[in-house]
């Protein structure tokens, strides 16, 4: 099973687990996997339409899945995700 | 409450003062209580790899953030929140800080002239994603939360 790493400000929403197990094929389908284990995940990964919301990026190992085959990107046993929320913000 | 040790709040104005006139950024580490209280023993600089106007506004890269979480797993220590700088600007959080921030973490502002760091608050969001004042304190001698 590929290994989901959970980011400590989402960890209260896993039952405090920093990694997660999940069974899938790609990463659209550990998304899917993962907000059904754990729904109140899913308003902090997906926007209203579903899609992965813009500032949460999703890495298999060191490589952002945007550079790669997006939601598309293929996974499997030894695939290590990271979910990594974007830090940002400005004085004005 | 948050409390701060004096080692990272030293390093923290420093490197608000050394970054000046652009925002500084940087990971928050430490031990947190059942009541909510933390304590924060260390912190990690990190790059604002803002592209563009760094004056104003500050960005950490999503490598940085994955060393950052590493770190906190490898050392047994919780990560606790992010600090950063608003030159010439109040350490109150504007809309582009709300609107990125997230749950659970602490976020301290440190409010910064030149050669001067005017005043150092922090803030966490609330249920209604709203950012609410946390206590801000150095920690003192023999203080313990």
């Amino acid at each position: 099973m590929a290994t989901v790493i959970i980011p400590t400000p989402l960890r209260k929403f896993t039952n405090q687990t920093a990694k997660v197990q999940i069974e899938a094929g790609t990463i659209a389908e550990v998304i899917d996997r993962i907000t059904i284990d754990f729904p109140e995940l899913k308003k902090h990964l997906l926007d209203q339409q579903g899609a992965i919301r813009s500032f949460v990026n999703i890495f298999t190992g060191d490589e952002d899945i945007r550079d790669l085959q997006k939601e598309k990107t293929p996974v499997n046993n030894s695939t290590v995700i990271s979910i990594v929320p974007a830090i940002a913000g400005g004085s004005f | 409450m948050i409390v701060v040790e004096s080692a990272p709040l030293a390093e923290m104005k420093t490197h608000a003062l050394e970054t000046f006139p652009d925002e500084c950024c940087g990971f928050l580490y430490g031990t947190e209580q059942k009541d909510g209280s933390r304590m924060i023993t260390k912190i990690l600089e990190v790059n604002n790899s803002k592209a563009g106007d760094k004056k104003r506004r500050f960005e950490i890269s999503g490598k940085d953030y994955m060393l950052a979480e590493k770190f906190a797993l490898e050392n047994d220590i919780l990560l606790l929140g992010i600090y950063h700088s608003h030159p010439k600007h109040p350490a109150i959080p504007s809309e582009h800080d709300r609107v990125a921030a997230l749950p659970y973490f602490s976020y301290v502002i440190l409010s910064v002239n030149p050669g001067n760091i005017d005043h150092i608050r922090s803030w966490q969001l609330n249920e209604v994603s709203q950012f609410e004042e946390e206590i801000f304190s150095p920690k003192h001698l023999n203080q313990s939360i």
